[in-house]
């Protein structure tokens, strides 16, 4: 186990360095002169030429990559161009929305998706089965923005039961949970769709096995040898899943924080690309690859943990 | 044939139609700008009413239609047209430090969501459909990459590869004259998954303004514009919306029916 975690957290530390050195060739060597980029063709030369000794674009390239890099590591994300703010400020204040929406999306994926997979699989074939695969297709196809848009026209201009958008903050959790409610639905309804179907398809397979035969000729009944036996293997490719996405929830926030005009990391972002602001956008993309890389890294190590033939193979 | 792939076949073949009509027809110029006629409900002279220019929502679900099959199916061709040479080339030098480097790389690529590729690209270049298709396409090089060395791998185990190996072909001449051949199916199958994601792909990105610009019409930027009107015209918002959720089940159904159809197995199985 010792030597499978070492050699993913080689691979781990190789894939960051690699994709920072993509973040940072993209941002700051295709561009030519971030500084002119950043100021727009009108820009004065003594303007420009103050903004390249800000940035240290003065210096070269391996430099600047590697105080960037070192910056990245003590929490030091530089100083958004626009905001006048050290960009760990500015992340550090969206990321309490960004994180608990894409939790709350994946806690209702998950509550949505396992009593559906499992109904569906022990249902095979019949009303049930077929009722809750026509809808997995359709949350498959839905876009999740326009779901949300949706939403936003029955719970919130029809029936009033939520606000259309905008975050209160944290001093009233309750008030806080209830604005995150419809964004965390509208983003959980695809996943939850894509996770039944995993669940369905991963218990079939396992109510196939022959420990499931022998469980049922040692006289457990149907239910029984459902929950106790199919139901924890099938579990393992589902958990996976869900590691998976936590990355997209994350991401594909960004678009429903649009939707709803949460003032989290999306809403950052696209501010920061509007305003040329690229020391912002480099750091937030840096942050939500990093946290895609990271927890494909601990999926790994749960399924090596849960899974030990998946050790023995490396 | 499936249930699946006829209502998959039909959607899928409905908004091509659209598309391609669009080229030589549609009911109204969508450039052309009605106010007196803002907002109007479906029915009557424009079926699907009109946006809040008075342009004819119809007409721009039709030139919508083509920009979003355009985008998907471009940025769909650079992932198979890079993506499955790769994947041989790992499958047939398997275990080298080539096939290593590939597949790391696929991981690498892998952590870069398609949204996230595109905030890049427009961070630097500007937003407009041609980086939108370059955003789903570099995401679509490791899916087909993995799938063509998955598919790839047990054939070359088999022993019509070990007849074509003694007889001195390469592992080039082998993998585009024996294993290719055996995973088209697999491929097709993929191709219409990946369409249908980058039908959802290309909307999201219109819809946060990284996508195709003004004048260019998509169905995300039409629910971007419906997004303030949603309370007092919701057909603004519910035709596009239905547009893009009809044409991606239909691909999705299409992809689901043309595995069952191709792969005998299940076909047999069936029987």
């Amino acid at each position: 186990m010792i030597r499978y975690a070492l050699g993913r957290l080689t691979s781990l530390i190789i894939s960051l360095f690699v994709a920072s050195l993509v973040i940072f060739a993209v941002i700051e060597v295709i561009p030519g002169d971030p500084a002119a980029f950043m100021l727009g063709v009108n820009a004065r030369p003594d303007t420009i030429a103050a903004l390249r000794a800000e940035m240290g674009l003065d210096q070269s390239l391996v430099t600047r990559y590697f105080d960037w890099v070192t910056g990245l590591l003590r929490g030091d994300f530089g100083q958004s161009w626009t905001y006048k703010t050290p960009v760990a400020e500015l992340i550090a204040d969206r990321i309490w929305v960004s994180l608990p929406l894409a939790s709350y999306a994946l806690i209702l994926s998950t509550l949505i998706a396992f009593p559906a997979g499992i109904y569906a699989a022990s249902r095979r074939g019949g009303p049930g089965d077929i009722t809750i695969m026509g809808a997995t297709q359709l949350g498959v196809a839905i876009p999740n923005f326009w779901f949300a848009m949706i939403l936003v026209l029955i719970f919130a201009i029809n029936l009033r039961w939520f606000s259309a958008g905008g975050f209160p903050g944290w001093s009233d959790p309750l008030l806080a949970i209830k604005s995150l409610t419809l964004p965390a639905i509208a983003l959980a309804l695809p996943q939850a769709a894509i996770l039944a179907r995993v669940m369905r398809s991963s218990l079939l397979d396992m109510l196939g096995e022959d420990f499931i035969r022998t469980a049922r000729a040692k006289g457990l009944s149907r239910r029984q040898a459902l929950w106790r036996h199919a139901v924890r293997n099938a579990l393992i490719p589902v958990l996976t899943i869900i590691g998976l996405q936590f990355s997209f929830l994350l991401a594909g926030g960004i678009i429903i924080e649009q939707v709803f005009f949460l003032p989290g990391l999306g809403r950052l972002i696209f501010q920061s690309i509007s305003a040329r602001d690229l020391i912002v956008v480099e750091s937030v993309v840096m942050l939500l690859v990093f946290t895609v890389i990271i927890v494909n890294f601990a999926v790994d190590l749960a399924y090596a943990v849960v899974d030990p033939r998946l050790r023995a193979k490396t | 044939m499936s249930r699946n792939l006829i209502i998959g076949a039909v959607l899928s073949l409905f908004f091509l139609v659209l598309a391609a009509l669009s080229f030589v027809w549609t009911p109204y110029d969508i450039e052309a700008l009605d106010i007196p006629n803002k907002l109007h409900g479906p029915g009557g002279a424009n079926p699907l009413g009109t946006d809040h220019f008075g342009r004819d929502i119809l007409s721009m679900i039709m030139m919508g239609a083509r920009t979003s099959i355009a985008v998907a199916l471009v940025a769909v061709s650079i992932g198979m047209a890079l993506g499955i040479p790769l994947g041989l080339l790992a499958a047939a030098r398997h275990g080298s430090l080539l096939d290593e480097l590939i597949m790391r790389g696929n991981d690498l690529v892998f952590a870069f969501p398609s949204l996230v590729i595109a905030i890049l690209i427009t961070a630097v270049f500007g937003a407009s459909a041609v980086n939108a298709i370059i955003a789903i396409g570099i995401f679509n090089i490791p899916v087909f990459a993995r799938l063509t060395r998955g598919a790839a791998l047990p054939l070359w185990e088999r022993d019509f590869i070990l007849a074509a190996r003694v007889c001195g072909k390469s592992a080039a001449r082998i993998s585009v004259e024996h294993i290719l051949p055996n995973i088209t199916n697999l491929m097709i199958v993929q191709g219409t998954i990946q369409f249908s994601l980058g039908i959802l792909a290309e909307a999201a990105l219109s819809y946060i303004g990284l996508g195709a610009q003004p004048p260019t019409a998509s169905w995300g930027r039409m629910l971007a514009d419906a997004q303030t009107l949603v309370s007092i015209a919701p057909h603004t918002a519910l035709v596009p919306g239905f547009a893009i959720l009809l044409m991606v089940l239909g691909l999705n159904l299409l992809g689901d029916g043309l595995r069952d159809w191709l792969d005998p197995r299940i076909r047999v199985a069936r029987v």
